[in-house]
């Protein structure tokens, strides 16, 4: 099953994709058009995860030799928005660009979990864009907050993808668009960390709750995007999350 | 199993009445920090002082409830037991200037901050600083109003009935505004936010069986045991 969370006339609602192309059906029955609802992430997250490096660009052994251990990081709510949402690009910066990543639900608590036993503790799948500001990049907790933990510059969604409709362990090809043209590919089987790892890496010393989610990291092909572009992010089956870069201005900055 | 608990502080008297549960902290806002690590700094991996502000999240696992012990375990026999100032959001904080910025905070309250002990700042430290039950707010969050200078308060934390730490707000590089102004720049605050203005050089480790105090001028005392992890929960 796919769910989004959409807000339309006035409330909050669950929605489905409906037997029409385009179009929503809400919980309530009525069937809305794709573009007349706000979509917000298709679940309220607990703590976010991320994780940087995590696709080897070249032989996996390489990057065993580069990373003793997961890199990861963590984000805020302020950073959250979802499908067709709007990004600001800060004025002035020279390289600000998308990630396009798996999104892992977390469905029930993880506390040393192994990875054996890892499935089980996830909910489903959505979209992730985790956009990266490079011009702040600095060497201290890095990446830190001020590239990675930007209002409005985390996307996901569209859809919660139920974890039952998904094979495990995901095996899914990802890849991002902008304006159109493809600047990125890649496939989850890269992953350096797969996703049953990084549970039990996780909840080793971090108890993982329902709601929490894990962004998987994103392949090589980061480019820098502009005001006005569109961001498209796809994964087979999970769906495929649309953003616009917009600038200062209409932020009054 | 651990519970997940929301920070266990009591109603408190201004708006926004309680907290949201995001804990956000500044990294190397004291004074002596940066010096502690001498020419350090300029060397690989840092190669430099950081310009913007550093900051790290410690996410709800890390809560702890009144009365609930911090926890040490076989991997890490020992905690570093730091005290910070936590500046509680009461208006929505985007983008504010620092001359306004002292209007958007509702108060502000006592925090210990478990760290398994690092010395590398270089990569984010995830599973160092967000350990399960690493994170002790309290007793009360104090109304703005009834806190003199944020920028001038001495903190004090106790291990085992001794002074193990002191210091004061006055020495931090960000005061409590620029602090807010800073971040907000790009993350905006909610009501009901915690913003750590920072720990400082020194804190003192602890390991099971420790009792730990801490202790801001005004804002009163919070006091957390250490106790060894349950194997299998």
């Amino acid at each position: 099953m796919k769910r989004a969370r959409v807000a339309y006339a006035g409330a909050l609602h669950e929605a489905q994709p409906a037997d029409r192309a385009g179009f929503l059906r809400l919980s309530d029955g009525r069937v809305v058009g794709e573009e007349q609802v706000v979509w917000l992430p298709p679940v309220e997250a607990g703590t976010v995860i991320a994780l940087g490096l995590n696709y080897a660009k070249h032989a996996r052994e390489l990057s065993f030799e580069a990373q003793d251990e997961p890199l990861v990081f963590l984000k805020g709510a302020n950073a959250l928005i979802g499908h067709r949402g709007q990004t600001r690009r800060p004025r002035g910066v020279s390289f600000m660009h998308y990630e396009c990543e798996l999104a892992v639900v977390i469905g029930l608590p993880a506390h040393r979990v192994s990875r054996d036993a890892a499935r089980a503790h996830v909910a489903g799948y959505t979209v992730a864009n985790d956009y990266a500001v490079r011009d702040h990049l600095e060497n201290w907790y890095r990446p830190n907050l001020r590239v990675k933990n930007r209002d409005g510059a985390t996307a996901l969604g569209p859809w919660l993808v139920d974890a039952d409709d998904v094979p495990w362990p995901p095996q899914l090809a990802l890849r991002t668009f902008v304006n159109g043209r493809q600047v990125q590919a890649g496939h989850t089987r890269d992953l350096v960390y797969d996703i049953a790892f990084l549970i039990e890496y996780l909840s080793a010393f971090m108890t993982l709750a329902p709601g929490d989610v894990i962004l998987t990291g994103t392949p090589e092909g980061t480019v820098n995007v502009d005001e006005g572009d569109e961001v498209v992010c796809e994964i087979d089956g999970i769906g495929r999350l649309v953003n616009t870069l917009v600038g200062d201005a209409i932020f009054g900055r | 199993m651990l519970p997940i608990v929301m920070p266990d502080v009591p109603y408190f008297p201004v708006t926004p009445y309680r907290l949201s549960g995001a804990i956000c902290g500044a990294l190397l806002n004291h004074a002596g920090s940066l010096a502690a690590l001498g020419h350090a700094v300029h060397e690989p991996p840092y190669k430099a002082a950081p310009t913007g502000v550093v900051l790290y999240i410690k996410p709800r696992n890390t809560l702890l409830a009144a009365g609930e012990p911090a926890r040490v375990d076989a991997a890490t026999p020992e905690l570093e037991a730091g005290v910070a100032l936590g500046v509680v959001i009461g208006r929505t904080a985007c983008a504010v200037a620092e001359s306004r910025a002292l209007e958007h905070v509702a108060g502000y309250l006592v925090v210990v901050d478990f760290s398994a002990p690092h010395g590398s700042y270089f990569r984010p430290q995830t599973r160092l600083k967000a350990r399960d039950a690493s994170c002790a707010l309290g007793p009360a969050v104090v109304p703005r109003g009834d806190v003199g200078d944020a920028d001038a308060l001495g903190l004090r934390l106790f291990v085992d009935g001794r002074l193990a730490h002191e210091w004061n707000t006055a020495h931090q590089v960000r005061s409590v505004a620029r602090l807010i102004a800073d971040v907000s720049d790009f993350m905006t605050l909610a009501p009901g936010d915690v913003l750590l203005t920072g720990l400082a050089p020194g804190a003192p480790r602890v390991g099971a069986g420790a009792h730990v105090a801490a202790e801001i001028d005004g804002l009163g005392r919070i006091e957390v045991r250490v106790e060894p992890a349950e194997s299998s929960r």
